[in-house]
């Protein structure tokens, strides 16, 4: 088993000794987080979404370094340990480690098993874990865990953020085109429900097998430019494709290729993100630019979700003064809890399952077209609660 | 008769030094509530300062500036104009008689805003990108202190004796207490979700700091700095969320409290002593920051949204007039003259 291990610290006793600044009084406060990640797939349709070397992580690095700059006018700093896992290693092992070198705060960028196998192993041992990646809304519901924070919007969510806006748009009929695995059929399953709660409606649901095979070729797009109209020849009337491939199979070669000339949304077209490397508004060119600076590229939404995790964790002790695992949990599932996250509006959490509220951003890979809730989508208590599953209808059951 | 007013003080304005005018004028303003002001508007996409007779309560012309021009602030005499030319990485200076652009002040990267000195000698500006906040000397346009601060510096205040600058920080969410002596912090306070504005009560007790994403604005007391209470905004039929204040100013006796509440479109008038919200003024759309006039008898606000500027007549607690400027408008100053 090999991990690629390397501590991560923003402040540097450099900074430290050219701006002497007046701390709190009293021992300084570490708080100490690690980043357990898995791979991400390197088959993608389009070369824009190759996951780089630092993704995810690289989000976290710089929600430290924030972090740490706030950190010293109160006496604070901020680590993050990096646990890059290959092929075939245990989280829990990699758990492990971080525990021996005093890590109460992890980041995990996992799929929904490896996810749920951690938090069953971090159970009692005082560590708190923020999901950043994995959208099944399974874990935010029967298998929910008390020790899980869920930053990442739900499927749900994104669903409800993208038909929102569809019905908006009046365009109620949807041809729902799903891929052939498992994800996909868990993305779809979102769709499909929140066309029903919405009030749209599919008008036929079509599958796209994985044949398998390479995304790149020499030979071009020749077969796709066959493949495509002929995949979506004889549908009934409708006004969008909505698709749901979330293992990079086929959305992304329906734009523009559709027998019918319609647009294209969900997995591909008009997506729904927690975040977007083209978001600017609220001050996120703010952000954007900083982690620009960092990492040389722009900050997607597994960076994004990572720094929103790592920014729960440093707004949580900076409030309280603590680094205390307990302590930080309270806070963030109390009622004074909020985060400025540059979509508009402050974001908080479902105490009912720990999920992160937020609005769900509309872009098309250039542009953000839209962001939901949409208006006239009312809710008693927060509009973004018309985003995902409601408490009345939760199976979340905290342990 | 407005018309007429302005003329009679034009005549006169050559035949007296400028002295003696700038005193019959003041006694003037005491009886008239039409003397002539201008106010400057930026605006942030349209890239331009635009000039509004607070007489006409028209723009009468539009000057092209430099690039996301935001924050705006005047010389003591109303000569210059300085400008954060955000994505420009400049301040530019101009000149409010020519209308022209006359000169730059280095800044940092990504001005955003920025306040004068008292004895307007020195301008402080707070650096969005790099976590610093800049003082330059007016005279020689040079940086001459550089102080960090925390994350996205945002709101710049001066207590009444400029004895002290404070500074807010959106993403670390405190309000810096600088000694404009040393330039040093000697002070950080936190308070609620992306700080915006910050501003001492005229008497120099209090120190008000609106929290956009907070909701609320901080009260904190200015000579043993703690939050000491905190003021919450409700508008029937709004969620909480749209309730966002940025900009923030006190009527200049100290008496009231104005607070624009961004994309909630009103102006939350608070009773500075009780700090009770006293009533809530419907302007345009997005509201960003505020002026008064200097006899104090309008409030200006920029509506970024919908392109206009929200004239509250301040006595009578009511919006008299929108007036139509450039693209988003952001920042306001007016001179007196």
């Amino acid at each position: 088993m090999i991990f690629k291990h390397s501590i991560f610290a923003a402040l540097l006793g450099v900074v430290l000794a050219a701006c002497p600044l007046p701390a709190a009084a009293g021992a300084t406060i570490d708080v100490k987080a690690g980043f357990i990640r898995a791979p991400h797939v390197q088959e993608t349709l389009s070369i824009l979404d190759l996951p780089a070397a630092d993704d995810g992580i690289a989000g976290a690095k710089l929600a430290a370094e924030d972090n740490n700059t706030t950190g010293r006018f109160l006496g604070q700093t901020y680590t993050i340990e990096d646990v890059r896992l290959q092929p075939g290693d245990d989280p829990v092992a990699a758990l492990n480690g971080l525990l021996q070198h005093g890590v109460s705060f992890v980041l995990a960028d996992l799929p929904a098993a490896a996810l749920l196998t951690l938090a069953e192993a971090a159970k009692d041992k005082g560590v708190l874990i923020f999901n950043t990646s994995a959208p099944e809304d399974s874990l935010r519901e029967e298998n929910c865990r008390v020790n899980v924070f869920h930053v990442a919007p739900s499927y749900s969510m994104l669903a409800d953020g993208l038909a929102q806006y569809l019905v908006w748009k009046q365009w109620k009929r949807w041809l729902l085109f799903k891929g052939s695995h498992p994800q996909d059929e868990l993305y779809a399953e979102a769709l499909a429900r929140a066309a029903k709660k919405f009030g749209a409606k599919i008008v036929e649901e079509r599958i796209y097998e994985d044949t398998g095979g390479g995304r790149r070729s020499d030979s071009g797009s020749v077969q796709t430019q066959r493949l495509i109209p002929v995949a979506t020849q004889n549908a009934p009337a409708y006004d969008v494709l909505v698709a749901a491939d979330e293992s990079e199979v086929f959305a992304n070669y329906l734009p523009f290729r559709t027998w019918d000339p319609r647009p294209v949304a969900g997995s591909a077209g008009l997506e729904p993100l927690s975040w977007d490397g083209t978001h600017e508004q609220w001050g996120a060119i703010q952000l954007q630019n900083r982690f620009m600076k960092l990492a040389s590229r722009r900050m997607n939404a597994r960076d994004n979700n990572a720094w929103v995790a790592m920014r729960m964790i440093g707004e949580a002790a900076a409030r309280t003064g603590s680094n205390d695992p307990k302590i930080l949990r309270d806070y963030l599932t109390g009622p004074e809890f909020g985060i400025a996250a540059f979509k508009g509006q402050k974001q908080t959490l479902r105490h009912w399952n720990q999920q992160l509220r937020q609005p769900i951003l509309l872009g098309d890979g250039r542009m953000i077209v839209s962001v939901s809730p949409q208006e006239g989508f009312l809710h008693q208590t927060s509009e973004l609660d018309t985003l995902g599953f409601d408490q009345p209808e939760t199976k979340c059951k905290l342990q | 008769m407005q018309i007429a007013m302005k003329l009679s003080i034009k005549s006169v304005m050559g035949a007296l030094a400028w002295s003696a005018f700038a005193l019959h004028a003041l006694a003037f303003a005491m009886t008239s509530p039409a003397f002539a002001f201008t106010a400057y508007v930026s605006n942030e996409k349209g890239n331009s300062i635009s000039i509004i007779d607070t007489d006409k309560l028209e723009v009468t012309k539009t000057v092209p500036v430099g690039h996301r021009p935001r924050g705006i602030a005047l010389n003591k005499d109303g000569s210059e104009l300085y400008i954060c030319a955000g994505d420009d990485d400049q301040i530019q200076i101009l000149d409010t008689k020519k209308l022209a652009i006359i000169g730059t002040l280095p800044s940092g990267p990504d001005p955003e805003l920025l306040i004068l000195s008292p004895d307007g000698k020195l301008l402080y500006i707070s650096n969005e990108n790099d976590n610093l906040v800049t003082a330059i000397d007016v005279a020689t346009r040079k940086a001459v202190a550089e102080i960090p601060v925390g994350v996205e510096p945002e709101g710049m205040g001066l207590s009444p004796d400029g004895k002290v600058l404070v500074n807010t920080s959106e993403t670390t969410n405190m309000a810096h207490l600088i000694d404009t002596q040393t330039h040093k912090i000697f002070a950080n306070v936190l308070v609620d979700a992306r700080p915006r504005a910050a501003q001492y009560t005229p008497d120099g007790l209090e120190l008000w700091v609106s929290s956009e994403v907070g909701g609320t604005v901080s009260v904190i007391d200015a000579a043993n700095p703690k939050v000491k209470q905190k003021i919450a905004f409700a508008v029937p039929g709004l969620s909480k969320e749209a309730i966002q204040p940025v900009g923030l100013r006190f009527s200049p006796d100290g008496k009231r409290a104005f607070v624009a509440l961004g994309p909630a479109n009103r102006i939350a008038v608070i009773d500075t002593a009780t700090k009770k919200v006293e009533k809530y003024l419907l302007v345009g759309q997005r509201v960003w920051q505020l002026a008064f006039t200097p006899d104090a008898k309008y409030l200006y606000t920029t509506n970024g949204v919908s392109n206009d500027v929200s004239v509250i007549d301040v006595a009578n607690l009511k919006v008299v007039k929108s007036i139509p400027v450039g693209s988003f408008p952001w920042g306001v100053a007016i001179a007196d003259q």
